[in-house]
Formats: structure tokens, sequence, C-alpha cells
């Protein structure tokens, strides 16, 4: 079965020389120099904001390079769209997946494409050709299901099929792990070596070491848009990568006093809740935290952390059971009595629900507060109350920003979310829900995060620590829930929790027992 | 048939007919939002092109030159509202309306300049179907119109085809529903939302056609009279699909027919409240219907490369 693209000739090598891109304010790629041969891994490892997508998106054609060169075979080509770069083999599986929800499967990889039958859709030829490539490489996929209802890592295998369909042989994989569970990611390691062994190249994006150390040949790092080295994976360590990434020695282990834990501070009881959607997204949870202990609650997104979190902070009604808070029941209160009460909520979306965006870091402060002494007297704001108040927050949690006064849109991803936990955690709360609070986070800034919660536990709050990240959760956790389904699959102290039992929890197969 | 049954048979043709311009303004808009474009401007493209049609057919009595006129300047306000929309990324909401007020205001100008006094035309001729025609009942109702309510039909299908079995619908769709996605696989969302809201001038200005030389054959200021913001509505109201429009437009054109009928035959029901009727049913209809179905995600978002 021939697909338009099937004489695409192999890709052997592809050289990027001197690449240049600015963006307004920043150099994203700063003469970057990157290689890639046929039948390789080549990971491009670096923080967030490090340039890694920005290189590989002009690779692709999706960004025009300021300077420099790219050699494809040995031939310099130009890029103007993803179309150029897609005939010469070049496929690119973006970190946020570039599909359409509503259409099927075999309709997202015919798209742009023209079809045997000419004016009519040969959706039929594509599928069964889409079944023999899932055959081929291990990425089974039911061509006529549609997006949405796929799991992320059935849609991370669409993403692959439709670069492979269309003749690619060096993929490109902008940080693919991300959003999967520990089996799915052997899972993927599984088809990525399937491809190498068949000749195909891959450019591996991550910033977790391990991975990168366990699945690449090479590995080039990158930060602050520049290329700080590229080192054969069998001939650098972890600690070597990190000092590299971030210009320092790492500790990957955040020092951890022990606490005893005190009282139960909060308590959730048989909740009951749902989605956006309508559909049942929590289906009678239950879970205790107790002061001075963070128990961290692990689970691939999407399966009722977010609703739960929302439950708790007074954002979304329950449809049955309670929560309690210091052992009040507060299922009925309002959000902000709850965080009178002393609740302090971290949101996941941080930029929609944590901050208002073209409002001042000053601003964002005191939004919980601002009708209250000393930011406002008889309903009228006390500017030098405010403005004293966030210059102690700016200095006390290290914020980057020009002022008080600057919008924090302006500000980065780390710097809004220490605008957030300093709102938070300056009201000396007792329990804490933090959904997420370093995703999008570089090494640095979630240090410093980590640092903040552990702080919290020591003074004696109950930390509730959502987070698809099972690194931070062993890191940081007393206790290990998983979450799987709205149902909590089995709670773990953390002494007994490694990646792969919580891997198979998190994916629902097996409630552990005993 | 006893006198209801003819009264009855009236009220059904003239709804058929009635949703000539419907379908096509809707039809046309339906294409534009699965693409990602809400244009609002529709009922100024309908008013020019009504003015157009019935302008080259009052000058020269061709009929055929007047939808021609009515096309071009169907596809001048198009390419303009794809060049706001895509080129220059703007609030599609506000132009839109900008676009109304401007077919509004130029009509009514270039009617008061050119014409004067309202005339009438002889206009796109009726099309008979031989045979069929004389069916009982079924003739009267289905194969007495004008070409331009056959060619208003014929539409929903070619719609439907184009959407769901081409490569084309694909693309229109992902336009609509991901741009980001369309473009990553080389597909060019500015191509194919200029392809979309330009078809649907052309199809709003012959929908404007419709009703000035097809169905009543004069031209008068502002004669859409809200036909063209009716049109959007039932996309909504048609769950962005060609046939849901067509049922949209049908009740709300069969529920206009009646309140006419109601009318003329002098039943002892207040005229307003006739009036009113149609649209009262489009905004409890609207309540209902667009609670379930779901816009295209992208709609009215200008698409950028981040
Ligand atoms: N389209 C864009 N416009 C402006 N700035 C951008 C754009 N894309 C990326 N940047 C900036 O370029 C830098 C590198 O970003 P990116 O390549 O996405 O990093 P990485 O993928 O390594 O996390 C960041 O500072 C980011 O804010
Ligand atoms: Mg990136």
């Amino acid at each position: 079965m021939a697909t338009p693209f099937s004489a695409t000739p192999k890709v052997q090598s592809v050289v990027m020389r001197g690449i240049v891109k600015r963006f307004p304010g920043v150099v994203a790629n700063d003469h970057v120099d990157f290689d890639v041969h046929q039948g390789e891994v080549h990971a491009l490892l670096g923080e967030n904001g490090a340039g890694k997508s920005t290189l590989m998106k002009i690779l692709y054609g999706l960004y025009q390079p300021d300077e420099g060169e790219i050699q494809v075979n040995g031939r310099p080509v130009t890029f103007a769209s993803p179309l150029d770069a897609i005939r010469c083999g070049i496929g690119m599986v973006h970190q946020h997946f570039m599909l359409v929800e509503t259409l099927t499967v075999a309709e997202n990889v015919a798209l742009g494409l023209p079809s045997s039958r000419g004016f009519v859709t040969d959706l039929e030829r594509v599928a069964a050709r889409l079944r023999a490539l899932g055959e081929q490489y291990g990425l089974p996929v039911d061509p006529h299901a549609r997006v949405w209802q796929l799991s992320v890592g059935q849609q991370q295998r669409v993403e692959i099929l439709k670069v492979l369909y269309r003749g690619a042989s060096l993929l490109i994989l902008d940080e693919p792990t991300a959003v999967l569970t520990p089996q799915e990611v052997e899972d993927l390691f599984r088809v990525i070596r399937q491809m190498v062994g068949r000749g195909h190249s891959v450019v591996f994006i991550s910033h977790k070491l391990h991975e990168v150390l366990s699945i690449s040949d090479r590995i080039t790092v990158l930060r602050d848009g520049r290329k700080v080295g590229t080192v054969r994976a069998a001939a650098t360590n972890k600690a070597e990568l990190a000092r590299w990434m971030v210009g320092r020695e790492v500790t990957f282990r955040p020092e951890k006093a022990p606490v005893t834990p005190g009282p139960v501070r909060l308590a959730v009881e048989d909740v009951h809740a749902r989605s956006d959607r309508g559909t049942p997204a929590l289906v009678g949870v239950s879970l205790a935290v107790r002061g001075g202990e963070i128990v961290g609650l692990a689970g691939v997104s999407g399966n009722g952390q977010r609703e739960l979190a929302e439950v708790i902070a007074g954002l979304r009604p329950p449809t049955q059971g309670r929560v309690r808070l210091l052992g009040r029941d507060v299922t009925a209160w309002p959000a902000d009595a709850r965080a009178d009460l002393g609740l302090a909520y971290i949101p996941e979306e941080r930029m929609r629900d944590g901050v208002i965006l073209p409002f001042s870091v000053a601003e964002n402060f005191i939004l919980r507060d601002h009708f209250k002494p000393p930011f406002a007297r008889r309903g009228i704001l006390q500017p030098q109350a405010i403005l004293a108040h966030s210059q102690a927050l700016i200095r006390a949690y290290q914020i980057k920003t020009p002022g008080p006064e600057t919008p924090v849109q302006h500000l980065s991803g780390g710097n809004i979310q220490k605008v957030v936990l300093a709102r938070e955690l300056a009201r000396a709360p007792q329990v804490i829900v933090a959904a997420q609070p370093t995703r999008g986070l570089d090494i640095g800034a979630t240090e410093y995060v980590h640092a903040q919660l552990l702080q919290q536990r020591a003074a004696g709050a109950a930390v509730l620590l959502i987070s698809e990240d099972l690194d931070e959760i062993l890191a940081l956790a007393d206790r290990i829930a998983v979450i799987y389904e709205g149902r909590i699959m089995d709670v773990l102290p953390a002494a007994e929790a490694d990646p792969q039992r919580l891997g198979l929890l998190m994916a629902g197969v097996a409630r552990a027992t005993g | 048939m006893g006198d209801w049954g003819h009264i009855l048979l009236g009220v059904l043709a003239s709804g058929i007919r009635l949703a000539t311009p419907y379908l096509y303004a809707g039809i046309g808009e339906t294409l534009g939002q699965r693409s990602g474009v809400l244009n609002l401007g529709v009922e100024g493209q309908m008013l020019l092109g009504a003015f157009a049609a019935f302008y080259v057919t009052y000058r020269t009595g061709n009929v055929l030159g007047g939808l021609l006129a009515a096309a071009l300047v169907g596809l001048l306000m198009g390419l303009a509202m794809a060049f706001v929309s895509v080129n220059l990324q703007a609030e599609q909401g506000i132009s839109g309306i900008g676009f109304y007020l401007f077919g509004l205001g130029l009509s009514d100008l270039l009617f008061q300049k050119l014409l004067g006094t309202v005339d009438s035309v002889r206009g796109v001729p009726d099309a008979v179907i031989p045979g069929l025609s004389d069916l009982p009942v079924l003739g009267e109702l289905l194969f007495r119109h004008n070409w331009m309510v056959y060619g208003a039909y014929a539409l929903v299908p070619l719609a439907w085809f184009v959407l769901n079995k081409t490569p084309w619908g694909l693309m229109i769709k992902a336009a609509g529903e991901n741009p980001h996605a369309a473009d990553s696989l080389g597909v060019s969302v500015a191509r194919v939302r200029y392809a979309t809201v330009t078809l649907g001038g052309v199809l709003s200005a012959i929908g404007g056609a419709s009703l000035s030389v097809g169905l009543l054959k004069i031209f008068q200021q502002n004669m859409t009279s809200g036909l063209g913001f009716i049109a959007v509505a039932l996309v909504y109201f048609g769950g962005w699909r060609p046939v849901g429009v067509l049922l949209g437009a049908l009740l709300f054109s069969l529920v206009n027919a009646l309140q006419l009928w109601v009318q003329v035959l002098g039943l002892p029901i207040p005229a307003d409240f006739a009036v009113m009727a149609p649209y009262v049913l489009t905004i409890v209809v609207l309540v209902i219907v667009v609670q379930r179905a779901r816009p295209p995600a992208a709609l009215a978002r200008p698409f950028e490369r981040e």
C-alpha cells in the first residue's frame, strides 16, 4: 500500500549549525549546533525555557531561524513550513498533542494528505495502513475511535503513527514522557528501540535525567538557549548532566527532617463529585492528612485529582460525602470561609485559577484579604500597607519582578508560582492543598517550592501534595495515595513505595494487598 | 380538499420557499464557523447581495447577470472579512457587526442614489418540474418553486458531503477545532479560513439575492430585517451541521409562514404577537438546543503560531 510519502528517502544525517532564534526579549537559541545520524537516539536535555522546543520547531519548519543553517543528508535545506520538513522525512510529536479531538484516529492521520480517491476521503485505506503500521511498530490503536475517547498514552501512539504514516524516518519527540505512567514510558521506549532498529533516528526531548540516560545514545544539553555540550550516554552520569543543565551542583533529595504527625487536620469522607462534563469524577474518596505530614496523591492526570482539590478548596460541590478541616465539617462552607479557617490552596492551573494575570504582583498578593485590615479600612484600600506587605513577600520569597506594581503576566512561570505560594503560605495555613505545584518549573524553582512545602510540614501543617511526578512524590511524601478513575487505589507509607508498585496502581491494574 | 386544506398547503409551500435565504446564508456561515471564523456580518453581505442582484437585473433584464453581481459582491465582502479575521486577527464579533453596518448603510445609500423608488423585476423564473409538479399535494408543495429554492436545498447535502466525505472537510474541521494540529501537518489554516469565509460571503450574498430577485422581486431598504442574524442563530441551532441548519430554517420559516397567514386571514391574534412568534420560538429552541451542541473549539479565535 503506497502513501504519497512512501518515496521519502531515509534521513541519514541532519546537521544544524550556528542556529540563532530570537523572540522579543529572549534569545531562545544562541548559536546552537546539533546533529543526528541514522539509527541513533539523540536526547536534547535542558530546563524549561532552555530552548529545546524552539530548536526542534526550527528543524520541523514551524519557526524560521534568524541565523544558522540546516543540512539533511549533506545538502543544505530551508524549511518554510512543516510540509517541507515532512517531505524530507522529518516528523515531530509535540509536547502538547496536536490532535483534533472530535475527529477519528484515521481522520487525524489523513488530515492534510491528498486522498487516493481524489475528491473523496479514503479513510478505509488509511485505517488499513494504520493497522499495518501499528503492528509493525507495536503501536496498536483503533483507527475508527474518536481521539477524545482515547487515553493520553493512546493519543501519543496516534501522534507517532501520524508521523510514521507520513514516511518520517527522523522522529522528534518533544517531552513525550511528561504525560505517561512509568509502564507507558517503558512501552514508549520499546517503540523507540524498534524504530531505531529499523534505521530510523529519534530526537528525544526531556528534562528527566534517568530517562535520558536509559534511552539515548548521545545527549546534548542546552541551558539558557546555549549548547553546553554533547556526550555519549555511556560516558556520563546524572550529576554531571544536572550540573550542565542547572549550571551548579544539585541535590536530588531535599532535606527532610523527621516530624511526628499530629492530629488529623484534613479529612475527606466518601466524597463523590462530577467532572465539568457531568461524568462521575470522584466515586467514594476517603483520605486523611495529619498535621506535620505530607500525603502525596499520585495518579495519571485526569483521574479525579483536579476535582478532589476543588472539592477540598470549596470550588466544587460534592454530590455526596463530607470534607472536614481541623475537625469541623466544612462541606457546605464557601471557599473563602475555608481559607479563613486555615486552608491554603495552590491550584493546578496557576495561570487561570491562581492569579489574575493582568493584575499587579501586589494586587495578587491581597486577593484573599483585600477587604480586611490592614489592606482596607472602611472599604478603602490602603496602598502603604499593601506596598509594605508586597515588598516583604517579594523579598522573603525571592520573587524576580521589576516591582510590586508589575502585572503578574510579565513574570516567568516559576515566579508566578512563587507569587501564589507567597500569598497562600503567608497566611500561616494549617492545611495546604498543593496541586501540581512544580509542573512546568525548572530545577531551581522546583527546589524552592519543595523546600517551602517541607518547611510548612515542619511547622505542623497538613499537606496534600497532588502530583503526576512520581519522583516529586517519592521525595516529599510521608504517605502516598494513588488515585485511579476517581477511586483511591491504595495508601502506602513512603518507605514501602517504589515507582514500579505505584505505576501499577496508577494504571489501575493491581490493587496491592497487605 | 377543503379551504383549510388549501391554506395548510399554502402555509407549507411558502414555508419551504421562505427557508431559501436562511439556507444560503446559514450553510455559508456553517462552513465558516466550522473552520473557526464567526462572521456576524452575514446580514450586511445579504443586503449588498440583494441590492447588487436587483440592480443589475433591473438595469439589464438579465437575472443571471444579477446573480453574478451578487456573487462578486459577496466574494469581495467575504475576502474583506477573511482579511480582517485571518490577517489582522481582529475580534470577530465586533468586526462582523462593522461589516453588517457597512452593508446596511451602503445598500441603503446605493438604493437611494441609483434607484430611489421601489420597483419590481421579473426575477428568477419558477421552475415547474414537468410531471412531478402535477402530483397532488406534493406537486404544489415541492415542485413549483423558483430555481433558487432548489439551489438552496441542494446546498445541504453538498455541504454535508464536503464536511464529512472529503479531504477539504477534514481540513475545515481541523482548522476550527485545533488549528495548531492542522498547522503542524502543513495545512494552511489561513488558506482554509479564507476559502470558507469567502465562500460564506458569496453564499450570503446569493441568499440576499434569493430574497430580492428570487422570492419578492423587489428591493427595499433593510429588506432582510434581521434575517442574516437569524441565519447565524440557526447555525448554533443546527449544532454546526448542515442538516441541523436545514431543520432550523424550515421550522423558523414555517412558523413565519403561519404567522403571515394568521395575519392575512385576520384571525383574532394581535399582529405583533404573530410577528414575534418565530423569534420567540428561535430563542426558546436555542436555549434548549445549544446547551447540547458544542461549538468548534477554536471558533472566533484568531490563529497564530504561538
Ligand atoms: N513563540 C514564542 N514567542 C516568544 N517567546 C518564545 C516563543 N517560544 C519560546 N519562547 C521563549 O524562548 C525560550 C525557549 O523556549 P522553549 O524552546 O519552549 O524552551 P524548552 O522547550 O526548552 O522548555 C523561553 O524563554 C520561551 O519563553
Ligand atoms: Mg519545550
